[in-house]
């Protein structure tokens, strides 16, 4: 069901712009739209569902970019191999990462996963073997809409699974109550490094695929203000929802690019929507619900759980 | 220079910087110290603060002292403003929500201000001319004696303050517990306004004493020390007021070293790095005590 409404939409999407109905700057900002959904789900799985308020995920982005670059133009590695390998890479620094830092809670957490997102850029930075400050070039053009449209699903579809799974649920407890959880047995040290590397995983996925659309990348692309970016999207959107995800990075993604000419102005109007979104809806749009809960969508998935049964 | 004169004067920068991290610092803890918030908007109000003192020196043609209190009054109003708009609706919501405004009012400020004073930095004009004092091969400008001076006097204002007046033990009792502090008859909404205004007050000497120091400000001038102040009034103990001073002077001095020992590129890198280090083996900072939580 949800594998065939992508391949409509996907459908729908790519036969517009080959029929140049959708132009070039909408088209590059479409495939923007995907890698964001993939950063804003994977974001929302550490921040909405298992609550641990991470702003360091631009960090993660700039790994596995960086390691996708390297090995697709220094060692000639295929497009969708090196993908997978600065996932891995990205993955395993969060599992690094969050051992020791998940013991942090609330604000603490935020600052410091925001200062260890600094430190991997700032690293990477006087790395001279990737090009250091000025950044790295010369990376092959690889990224088609298909690929980011592909991995979108991909990584919806897993989360979707693992939400919905017992580590997930498990997640969602320790974000409820984590010393309630802690008590109904749940590890949750495991279960919070677990969201976070997987989060981290993606990212990374993100970030290649982020690299290889312009033929250079710097250290500069990736600062936590790029994080924050991310935040506002998961937050606006809807934490712990991945429809909220997809409808944030839509949402922020269509404005900045709508608004490009005057950037001042997009932020400020972030910033106002934020502080009233938290006063009045502090959940986000889509908070905790997705679309196919609400309204005429509901008893038609509804039936289809039953059927199942 | 040899090794020792080159660390004795790393030293003084490193103290000069550390004195507006502490200044900082200070806003950062008191803040939190009643509110449990982390003001993400703090280093923001910083640069408003620079601002102010730029446009009341080039336009208002004042000198630098009544610059200075006219940017501390001004920035204190709008500290009270940001609480009162911003965050007293959601005194009893979650943290996370108070911190995602406070992210949400840092954006605003940043990005109003480059609207009206837009993007480029400005020049901040040159008052000292080139007062310096050598010890030997040390210097040490006008700047930097301006900065520890001023940074001092504040220091001891603030004691007196906190320790000496009945706002200040409104403010002790109010941050220690808020809930018998009002059974008491503390006046918690007032005390947290002026709490605000003096943290606020005292970023904007900071922000119009950088400026005085390196010549340059721009709106996004704040984010960075915003977020050093920070990991200072952690790694001194959060809350806690001397700690905020020697936690800045700490971080300052550590920079300094860093920057002129290794590579300035690392700078930001090692304020991180401590901070991380800090939460993790020591949480409760230099001068808190642990404690553990209760369910």
């Amino acid at each position: 069901m949800f594998l065939a409404l992508g391949l409509i939409v996907f459908a729908l999407l790519q036969g517009l712009m080959a029929a140049k109905i959708i132009g070039s700057f909408w088209q590059l900002n479409i495939t923007i739209i995907g890698i964001n959904i993939i950063l804003a789900a994977s974001l929302n799985l550490i921040n909405g569902y298992t609550g641990q308020f991470s702003l360091g995920h631009a960090g993660f982005m700039a790994v596995g970019a960086y390691v996708s670059v390297v090995l697709t133009t220094n060692f000639q590695v295929p497009f969708v191999p090196a993908l997978l390998v600065g996932g891995v890479m990205a993955g395993l620094l969060g599992f690094l990462i969050g051992l020791p830092t998940l013991r942090l809670k609330g604000d603490y957490l935020a600052i410091a996963t925001l200062g260890l997102g600094e430190i991997i850029r700032i690293v990477i930075m006087n790395i001279p073997y990737v090009g250091g400050a000025a950044g790295f070039k010369g990376i092959p053009h690889h990224t088609t809409f298909a690929w980011v449209f592909g991995f979108m699903l991909l990584t919806l579809f897993f989360i979707k699974n693992f939400v919905n799974s017992t580590h997930g649920r498990a997640c969602i407890a320790i974000r409820e109550n984590e010393i309630a959880a802690e008590a109904m047995g749940i590890n949750t040290t495991k279960y919070k490094v677990m969201a976070f590397t997987i989060g981290a995983g993606f990212a990374g996925i993100a970030g290649g695929l982020f690299a290889h659309m312009f033929y250079i990348i710097s250290p500069a692309s990736f600062t936590f203000m790029q994080s924050f970016n991310y935040l506002i999207m998961v937050v606006l959107g809807g934490l712990g929802s991945l429809t909220g995800a997809i409808a944030g990075a839509f949402f922020v993604t269509f404005i900045s690019a709508a608004l490009a000419s005057v950037p001042e102005f997009r932020m400020i109007i972030f910033a106002l929507l934020l502080i009233l979104l938290m006063f009045y809806r502090p959940q986000g749009l889509f908070g905790y619900v997705e679309i196919t809960h609400l309204g005429p969508w509901r008893e038609f998935f509804l039936r289809k759980e039953r059927a199942k049964r | 220079m040899d090794f020792s004169e080159q660390f004795l004067q790393q030293l003084i920068n490193g103290l000069s910087l550390g004195s507006i991290y502490a200044l900082i610092a200070l806003g950062y803890t008191m803040i939190y110290g009643i509110i449990k918030l982390i003001n993400f908007a703090h280093g923001d109000v910083y640069m408003v603060g620079a601002y102010i003192g730029f446009f009341a020196i080039t336009q208002g043609g004042l000198g630098i002292f009544p610059a200075l209190v006219v940017s501390m009054l001004v920035t204190g109003i709008l500290g009270i403003v940001i609480e009162r708009l911003a965050y007293k609706p959601l005194r009893h919501a979650p943290r996370i929500s108070l911190l995602i405004t406070a992210i949400g009012v840092s954006f605003f400020l940043e990005y109003t201000s480059m609207y009206f004073v837009s993007p480029t930095p400005r020049t901040f004009p040159t008052l000292m001319g080139d007062v310096s004092i050598h010890v030997g091969d040390l210097i040490i400008n006008g700047q930097q004696l301006l900065i520890l001076g001023i940074t001092m006097v504040l220091m001891v204002i603030l004691t007196y303050i906190v320790h000496r007046t009945k706002i200040g033990k409104a403010m002790r009792a109010a941050s220690f517990d808020t809930e018998t502090a009002q059974l008491m008859g503390v006046d918690a909404d007032r005390v947290i306004s002026i709490t605000f205004c003096i943290g606020s007050a005292l970023a904007a000497v900071a922000g119009v004493l950088v400026g005085v120091y390196y010549n340059s400000i721009d709106p996004l001038m704040g984010i960075m020390p915003g977020l050093k102040a920070f990991v200072a009034a952690v790694l001194g103990g959060i809350g806690i007021l001397p700690g905020a001073v020697v936690g800045g002077l700490i971080l300052g001095v550590i920079e300094a070293l860093v920057a002129g020992f290794i590579s300035s590129t690392f700078r930001d890198a090692a304020a991180f790095a401590i901070l991380i280090l800090v939460l993790l083996f020591r949480p409760a900072g230099i001068f808190g005590k642990n404690t553990s939580e209760k369910v």
